[in-house]
């Protein structure tokens, strides 16, 4: 007899719970960060998918169904952004039709959002900070910001009130907060898709792979606040107030985490990798400015009853000993150019691993190039359970038949 | 040559390193011997890129000292005395890939090894690569790339200097974020490079220097 969705959907989850637990499956779990190829695969365009929510789920939805991965990703937090991204004029991303020209995905905008000289006063009031520099600049809409004063001066009838709200009444920042409103419905309409996503996947009987999202302290820094070369410029000449703003962040991406899970109701929370990889600091920097943070961000989520996800991006075979440290059994960690059979060995006890077939064979190589590679994964990554075969990053731009080998070839051969 | 210069220069002391430059000139030294000076030393920093003892953090500090140098130093050299470039490479990021940081890093140390770099920027239509190939006439043209959306983009350059017969006698490199092996083979270029000192290393095997 047929399984029910719900029968599905409760032997799909363990599958990939057993797998973190490091037991074996009943047969390897198999996902896939889809990213933007469910655009090409459906034959609309990424303007279409970031600007109209219907055809962003029919596109989504029917990748689904087809390649039935054991856990899938909620499309919309990250892609349906168009009109959000109009809206508060946002600067950090290019996308098609702002600054991307052709059907590409949006970008990030490398930038120093925050500047050497700032460290003292993010530390000193993180939220006045963001509020009236970092927003105006990467929200254009909201650049009225700048004008107002800090609301830390405004305490009571006789400390700041009586002059403090005049900002409030310049065009400039009229402005900036009917952008606030605006950006509210926007906001509202994503959670409100994203919710009934989520539930109706549970209903056809797919789990989500995340619940949540943050990022290494250092990570977030660097990328949205000093920029990659700000930030390594900073470990040289200003390595107290870096790791001091990580030690800040610290706090702020744990207390995100455990807000999106607990709104989603799904502990496991992603967390991409960026900056601490081979070749991208010194294993000695890498020890003072990078883990400490993440692995206190990783086991703080882990003592909230949370899965942390981290996808160590590029290389990071160095690493490997020292990102073992955290409690066995409680979270996943996806690899992309790392060499995972070597992670398998020095992991294999403490974590469950995830990755990697090449994004490059995906995109340019043959369902007989992605077999066989998958099945060198299943022998020796797969052996004894702990083991979610995926491919290395995200799959914008991988053949049908590439993706379609993938997960056909692993239900088949994976099987425990 | 001034071995303390070079050794605070190669150990990354920013600091020290622009204290004894400004004390030199101060005591008449000769500009040019300074900036040679700070190429010797940006020279032993590649070594220790290339020996895994420095890492993409250390390219960029060492950048940052070599123009802090450059600036003290460039205005008291009279443009006669700047000597003559190895060989020419065109570098610019394919269409559709706005990403730039492992272009830059790659342009600054061509720079520095000697090579006359023409970086076209980011986001480069395969048309205009062919016309700055056509302008420029370099021995080397340098795709970068970020993403695997720019795996046909630099397909489609490589095809367009093939059609514009500007392919023959020209050598091709790709580098970035999700290239390797494979996708060189796919876009037929002549060789992929893992990092910048691969770079250099490419331009010295193809144009000497």
């Amino acid at each position: 007899m047929e399984k029910t969705p719900e029968e599905l959907y409760r032997e799909r989850e363990k599958r990939v719970l057993d797998a973190i637990a490091l037991k074996k499956p009943d047969r390897v779990p198999v996902m896939a960060m889809f990213s933007f190829f469910p655009a090409k695969y459906s034959g609309v365009t990424i303007r279409e998918i970031m600007y109209d929510p219907e055809k962003q789920w029919k596109a989504y939805w029917r990748t689904m169904i087809e390649f039935e991965p054991d856990m899938d990703q909620n499309p919309f937090a990250l892609r349906y952004l168009g009109p959000l991204l109009e809206t508060l004029d946002f600067r950090q991303l290019k996308w098609p039709g702002h600054g991307i020209s052709g059907n590409f995905s949006y970008q990030f905008v490398e930038g120093e959002y925050m500047m050497a000289d700032e460290y003292e006063e993010f530390l000193f009031d993180p939220t006045d900070f963001m509020i009236r520099k970092y927003w105006p600049r990467v929200f254009g809409s909201l650049g009225g910001f700048r004008k107002i004063s800090p609301p830390r001066h405004i305490v009571t009838y006789a400390m700041g009130m009586s002059f403090g709200f005049a900002p409030f009444n310049t065009p400039e920042v009229a402005a900036g907060l009917d952008a606030l409103k605006k950006a509210g419905e926007r906001s509202m309409e994503i959670a409100s898709y994203a919710a009934s996503y989520t539930l109706e996947a549970k209903k056809a009987g797919f789990p989500m792979q995340y619940g949540g999202f943050t990022q290494a302290p250092f990570d977030t820094l660097g990328d949205y606040f000093r920029g990659t070369k700000g930030l390594m410029l900073d470990m040289y000449r200003r390595p107290k107030e870096v790791i001091r703003a990580c030690e800040k962040l610290l706090i702020l991406m744990r207390d995100t985490a455990v807000g999106a899970a607990a709104a989603s109701g799904n502990p496991r929370i992603f967390i991409p990798i960026h900056k601490g990889l081979d070749g991208f600091m010194s294993m000695e920097q890498f020890h003072t400015f990078f883990w400490p943070t993440l692995k206190d961000l990783m086991v703080a989520l882990i003592n909230a009853g949370l899965v942390p996800c981290p996808l160590w991006e590029g290389d990071c075979t160095s690493r490997l000993s020292t990102i073992g440290e955290i409690p066995a059994g409680r979270a996943w960690y996806g690899f992309e150019a790392t060499d995972i059979f070597r992670a398998k060995e020095i992991l294999g006890d403490r974590v469950c691993i995830k990755g990697n077939v090449p994004l490059s064979m995906m995109a340019t190589g043959t369902p007989e190039d992605v077999k066989a590679y998958c099945k060198k994964l299943i022998d020796i990554v797969g052996r004894d359970g702990g083991y979610i075969l995926d491919a290395a990053a995200s799959l914008d731009n991988a053949k049908v038949e590439n993706v379609r080998a993938m997960f056909e070839f692993t239900k088949e051969y994976g099987v425990y | 040559m001034n071995d303390k210069l070079i050794n605070l220069m190669a150990d990354l002391q920013e600091e020290e390193t622009m204290k004894m430059v400004g004390e030199l000139i101060e005591a008449g030294s000769d500009p040019v011997t300074i900036l040679d000076d700070a190429r010797k030393a940006m020279e032993l920093v590649g070594k220790r890129f290339e020996q895994c003892e420095y890492f993409i953090p250390d390219l960029m500090m060492a950048g940052e000292i070599l123009q802090g140098i450059s600036k003290v130093v460039k205005p008291r050299i009279k443009q006669a005395q700047v000597g003559s470039r190895k060989g020419k490479v065109l570098i610019g990021t394919v269409a559709g890939d706005i990403h730039d940081i492992g272009k830059d890093i790659v342009t600054f140390m061509l720079d520095v090894s000697g090579y006359d770099v023409l970086d076209i920027g980011i986001d480069v239509p395969a048309e205009t690569f062919v016309e700055k190939t056509r302008e420029f006439a370099p021995q080397v043209v340098a795709l970068s790339g970020f993403l695997t959306l720019a795996f046909d983009s630099m397909k489609q350059t490589v095809e367009a200097l093939e059609r514009a017969g500007l392919r023959g006698g020209l050598k091709i490199m790709i580098g970035g974020g999700q290239m390797d092996d494979e996708v060189r083979k796919y876009v037929r270029a002549d060789a992929y490079g893992k990092d910048a000192v691969a770079a250099v290393n490419l331009c010295r095997e193809w144009i000497g220097g």
